[in-house]
């Protein structure tokens, strides 16, 4: 596998009908590092990931795979550098876990798309790595939400890529399946040295998991920064509108985040 | 436990079962027929197709009927119904709806609208004539393809409701427009007045070798695919993202879909629900994975084609059915049944 690459979004400016999503943003993902992209709903955190993923190509600005433009790459040079694992929703139902994990091997098979003994090696030990053995030839139908969102990281780590970028991965998970989903993540950042970016709404999670938080309001970068530096009681007030109550974690030294039941202006039930 | 695999790709069963039903389906389609042929003379006539064979005590008049007239129409359904029954898949993987099918979506009759004016301009006598009818077939295909897919899309998705009534639509246009032609021209395209109810009124080979090159180029681009259509249900982004050039993959399979409706098209009329039917038995029975899931498409429509023919030609004898009405008799209750079932399970 490629190692060390580094993804780095320069003034990205997105625009949808007329409408600016995302303003001027910059941000750079370095090799070995979990950076966690938060902000309220409508934000531009999933069209932040689009826009680096090359699905959406944005109005100014580039993204760059060690300094090199991915408009330049072909899609399945780009597929090599950078995989994404999107919310697991609308699956095709009747394909089994194996094959779908295998379809993460898409950029290295020939044009007939017959895997090799070496792909066929990769799709088994990655099976192990995210516990989905013995799922293997079942459906993906016949799965639960949390065993499906498995199946799209292991199909992205399939992709064996420096770079993987996550689209809320742990959205409508229970605490299992969360805990999950972002230890095989920080596992694999740990030994293979990759680059993610994680999107995500769970500000608690943030702070067991990233390395880096940005928090992005209104399609602009509002702050970037270490968790404590981000997650601060100000920033959040600020951000979403609510007022909160930050504690410290007590075990780690992680800051957690809970949300006044009143005394804020708007009344917002739970921001998770 | 066994090791999963994600090379049941090459498990043979479901190739043996489709070949051997499609070669028995083969053989009753030349054995029965308006002339009884004694089943030791069939099976000398067949023979002799691969190994020299003294003929002489056979009458003229039974080769003639086997090798000119029987053989040929039954090669050419096969290749119709593997090329209507390979494309419905490649629709379905394609549109990512399981009730895309190149009669329902009005390809087939804007192929046939094709032909019909290919037809009317001048009525082809010769080998390289015929090789027209199918190009004239497939940019009427073409058209109605891109059509039909600008009036069904909805932002990202092209949900069947919308699909199945710009189908519905633009096919009730093309075959109307080719009603026209007909009844303004008398004489030859009454012909064609036949032809399109599915039967092909061109006899002997000739339609066989006009249709075969367009028909196996069609199927291999379309088989060479298999994987991409795989990712492809997944959704276009993440094809995109596993490294799928989406763009191109698409309008490639739109051509060679079109491309393989339109040569059936224009040499057995218009056949629906081949495309329909034989793609979901295969899918149900062997898994949805399109590298196998297309040339096991191909050995079934075959084999259902030339089944629906022997019952057209037999149901009433001597009077001969249009196998369309065959095929629409049995595929549309089919249809119904599968679009209740769509709502509720995934059969997808």
């Amino acid at each position: 596998m490629k190692i060390g690459a580094r993804l780095s979004l320069q003034s990205i400016q997105v625009a949808y009908n007329g409408k600016a999503i995302l303003k001027d943003v910059s941000l750079e993902v370095r090799p070995g590092e979990i950076l966690a992209l938060v902000g309220p709903n409508g934000a531009g955190k999933t069209t932040l990931i689009r826009t680096a993923s090359g699905v959406l190509e944005p109005a100014q600005g580039t993204v760059q795979v060690n300094e090199q433009d991915i408009r330049q790459l072909t899609p399945p040079e780009r597929a090599r550098w950078m995989a994404v694992v999107p919310q697991a929703r609308q699956l095709p139902a009747t394909f089994t876990v194996v094959q779908t994990v295998m379809l993460g091997r898409t950029p290295y098979l020939g044009w007939l798309g017959f895997p090799k003994k070496e792909d066929e090696e990769i799709v088994q030990q990655v099976l192990r790595r995210t516990q989905l053995e013995a799922l293997a030839n079942r459906r993906i139908g016949e799965l639960s939400g949390g065993e499906q969102q498995r199946v799209l990281l292991a199909r992205a780590l399939a992709q064996n890529t420096p770079i993987l970028l996550l689209d809320e991965p742990t959205a409508h998970l229970d605490l299992h399946h969360q805990a999950l989903i972002l230890k095989l993540v920080q596992q694999t950042v740990q030994e293979c040295g990759l680059a993610v970016l994680l999107a995500i709404h769970d500000l608690n999670l943030v702070s067991l998991y990233a390395d880096r938080v940005a928090l992005l309001v209104n399609g602009r970068l509002q702050r970037e920064g270490l968790p404590a530096q981000v997650l601060t009681k100000s920033e959040i007030e600020h951000a979403y509108g609510v007022e909160v109550e930050l504690l410290e974690h007590p075990r780690l030294s992680a800051p957690f985040i809970i949300p006044h039941s009143n005394g804020s202006s708007e009344r917002i039930a739970y921001v998770g | 436990m066994k090791a999963p695999s994600t090379l049941s790709f090459w498990s043979a069963r479901p190739y043996l079962v489709s070949g051997l039903a499609l070669a028995l389906a083969l053989f009753f389609s030349v054995a029965v027929g308006a002339v009884w042929i004694p089943p030791q003379t069939m099976a000398r006539l067949l023979a002799a197709l691969a190994v020299p064979l003294d003929l002489s005590d056979v009458p003229p008049a039974y080769r003639t009927i086997v090798h000119n007239v029987r053989l040929p129409h039954a090669i050419l359904m096969a290749l119709s119904g593997a090329a209507l029954a390979s494309s419905g898949a490649a629709y379905q993987g394609l549109f990512r709806n399981p009730l895309a099918d190149p009669y329902l979506i009005g390809v087939a009759s804007g192929a046939g609208l094709g032909a019909v004016i290919a037809l009317a301009l001048r009525w082809p006598a010769t080998l390289s004539g015929w090789l027209v009818v199918p190009l004239a077939a497939f940019s009427g295909a073409l058209l109605t393809v891109l059509i039909v897919y600008r009036l069904a899309r909805v932002n990202q998705s092209l949900p069947t409701t919308t699909l199945i009534l710009a189908g519905v639509a633009v096919s009730s246009f093309a075959t109307a427009l080719t009603s026209f032609i007909m009844l303004r021209s008398r004489d030859e395209l009454h012909r064609a007045l036949a032809w399109l109810l599915g039967g092909s009124t061109v006899n002997g080979w000739t339609p066989v070798w006009a249709a075969f090159p367009y028909i196996v180029t069609g199927f291999l681009v379309l088989w060479s695919l298999g994987h991409v259509l795989n990712v492809l249900q997944f959704g276009e982004e993440q094809a995109h993202q596993l490294g799928i050039p989406v763009e191109r993959a698409k309008l490639l399979l739109i051509l060679a879909a079109s491309l393989t409706t339109a040569a059936a098209v224009s040499f057995s009329g218009l056949i629906g629900f081949i495309g329909l039917i034989v793609p979901h038995t295969m899918r149900l029975l062997w898994g949805p994975d399109y590298r196998r899931l297309l040339p096991l498409s191909a050995l079934g429509g075959a084999g259902a084609l030339l089944f629906a023919d022997l019952l057209a030609r037999v149901a009433l004898a001597p009077q001969v059915l249009p196998v369309g009405v065959v095929t629409a008799l049995a595929g549309a209750p089919f249809f119904l049944w599968l679009l209740r079932r769509a709502k509720s399970e995934f059969i997808w």
